[in-house]
Formats: structure tokens, sequence, C-alpha cells
């Protein structure tokens, strides 16, 4: 009887130990998390852990955040392996840069100083040509326009 | 017909180019395209085509704005019609004129201070501000 008692706890201090060397799930998750939302590149990203098998799901914004996610998840002890169900969404483009009226106004006078049959007017981030110009020299006056960033050039050159 | 789809063979020729930064968008029913050409002839390519998709560039619908890398140290070509280009103080044509480059002659770009003026040194040593539009890298 008392040994039966001896070799009860026994293996009862033996399961415990060897439960605990074992990270938990929930706290490798805790881990994978952390490490994620500490990192910029990762916040969109998140983990859930079963047995040891991490599965990443949520947004990130580009492949190399994509693997980064999972060398990093990897890293963890007591993750056997990762399941990249990551999807790259890359961010929207920046809005278009529209130079100030005092700036465009600044740059058309330079632009149409060697034109002198060109008119230009600006309103708005718009530009307006108007009067005369050489075909030759078309090209290169739109060419000059066209990076003064503006919203939009109204054409109403006459074409000689 | 979208913006995109009319210029379809535009953004596919500058995808195809090697167009650095090239970013495509539509705001306000206009296209803007920007981005930074390897070689003047890509830039030159690109133009080709939109005045062939808008001849005489009447539609007011695209905005392109394709300058060419040039970095400092390298060389650009005069193109004025024929006539001497001014070298000035500042970037600016109130700015009071330092020097001249003649027509056709090759200076060195110091740096680009914007896409319309552009530091330059000539060969005879003068350096100042010279309108790019008369500027061709080589």
């Amino acid at each position: 009887m008392k040994i039966t008692k001896i070799f009860f706890a026994i293996f009862l201090s033996v399961s415990v130990l060897f439960f605990s060397c074992k990270p938990k799930d929930t706290d490798v998750q805790a881990k994978i998390t952390e490490k994620f939302t500490a990192s910029p590149e990762l916040m969109g990203a998140s983990a859930t852990v079963a047995d040891g098998v991490a599965t990443l799901t949520g947004e990130v914004k580009d492949d190399a955040a994509k693997t980064q996610a999972e060398t990093s998840a990897k890293e963890v002890k007591g993750v056997k392996s990762v399941v990249n169900n990551l999807t790259v969404t890359p961010p929207p483009p920046p809005p278009v840069a529209v130079n100030p009226d005092s700036a465009l106004i600044q740059g058309v006078t330079d632009a149409i100083k060697d034109f002198p049959t060109v008119k230009a007017a600006v309103n708005n981030g718009e530009i307006t040509l108007t009067g005369s110009i050489k075909r030759a020299n078309l090209t290169k006056l739109m060419q000059t326009l066209n990076t003064l960033k503006p919203s939009k050039i109204n054409n109403q050159l006459t074409i000689k | 017909m979208s913006l995109q789809d009319k210029y379809k063979q535009l953004i596919d020729t500058a995808n195809a180019s090697g167009i650095s930064n090239l970013q495509v968008r539509e705001e306000g029913n206009v296209l803007h395209i920007d981005g930074e050409a390897p070689t003047g002839a890509a830039k030159d390519q690109l133009w080709e085509i939109y005045g062939q998709i808008d001849p005489d560039f009447r539609a007011g619908d695209l905005i392109m704005n394709v300058d060419v890398a040039a970095s400092a140290g390298s060389k650009a070509k005069v193109t004025t019609d024929s006539t001497n280009l001014n070298v000035r103080k500042g970037p600016g044509t109130d700015q009071p004129i330092v020097g001249k480059a003649a027509h056709g002659e090759i200076v060195t770009l110091q740096s680009k201070t914007n896409d319309q003026w552009w530091l330059i040194k000539t060969d005879s040593g003068v350096e100042g501000y010279a309108y790019a539009q008369y500027l061709s890298p080589q």
C-alpha cells in the first residue's frame, strides 16, 4: 500500500516535471504576439498556436515582412512549425502631390519665358495655356510643365 | 474607358523601360504618372507614345512627371534651339546671369535643385543654375 503511494507520488512529480518542461501553447502564442506588436512591420499579423504549430494570419505590407514574421515566430521556444497564412497587401500609394499655385506660377513663368506667344494662367492647381506655339516646341514646353506637378494642364494653344 | 486603359501602352512601356519609383495614380479624372527614367531616350520614348495617344496633348487627362536620372558629375549637353544657355546665380529667371553655356556644349551636372533647375559647371569653370529643359543628360 505504502509502495503504491510512493510510486504514485513519483509518477505525479515526474509527469508534472515533463509537463512543465514543454511550453504551453498559450504562452508561446503570447510570446509571438508580443514580438509582432513590437515590430511596426508586423503589426497586422497575429498567431494562434496549437500543439506547437503556429498559424500566422493577418495582413502585412510586403513579402519581406511575411518572411520576417515566419522567422520571428520560429525563433520562439516551443514552436515546432509555422503555417504562414499571412496575406500581402501593399499600402495604397501616397496621394498625388500638387504644387501650390505660387510655386506653379513661378515655374510656369520660367517655362514660357522663351515662348513669347504663349500665355498661361494658373488656377487651383490647373495650368491653362492660350496663345500659340510652334509644333516643334510643343513637346518641350509640355515636358517642362508636366514636371511642375500641376493637377491638370488645359492646352488651348493654337499650334502653328 | 478608364484612363489606365487609354494610356495602357504608355504604362506598359514605362514598366518595361525601367522607370524607377514609378507611380501611376488617378485623381480627379487626371492620370498622374511619376518616375525617373534611366536615360533621356527612355523619357523621349514615353513622350512619343503620349503624343500618339493624345495628339497635341489636348485631352488634359494626363500629367507625366518623368525626369531623367542624372547624378552629380555626369555630363549634359546644352540643347537650346541655337542660342546660348543662361547660367544663373540662383534657380529662377529672376536671378542674375553669371555666365553662358554655348549651344551644343557639354556641361557637368553638380546637383539637381528640382526638376526645372539644375546646378551645372561649364568647361570654362562657370558654376550656376541652368534651366533643365535645355539640358540633355548624356
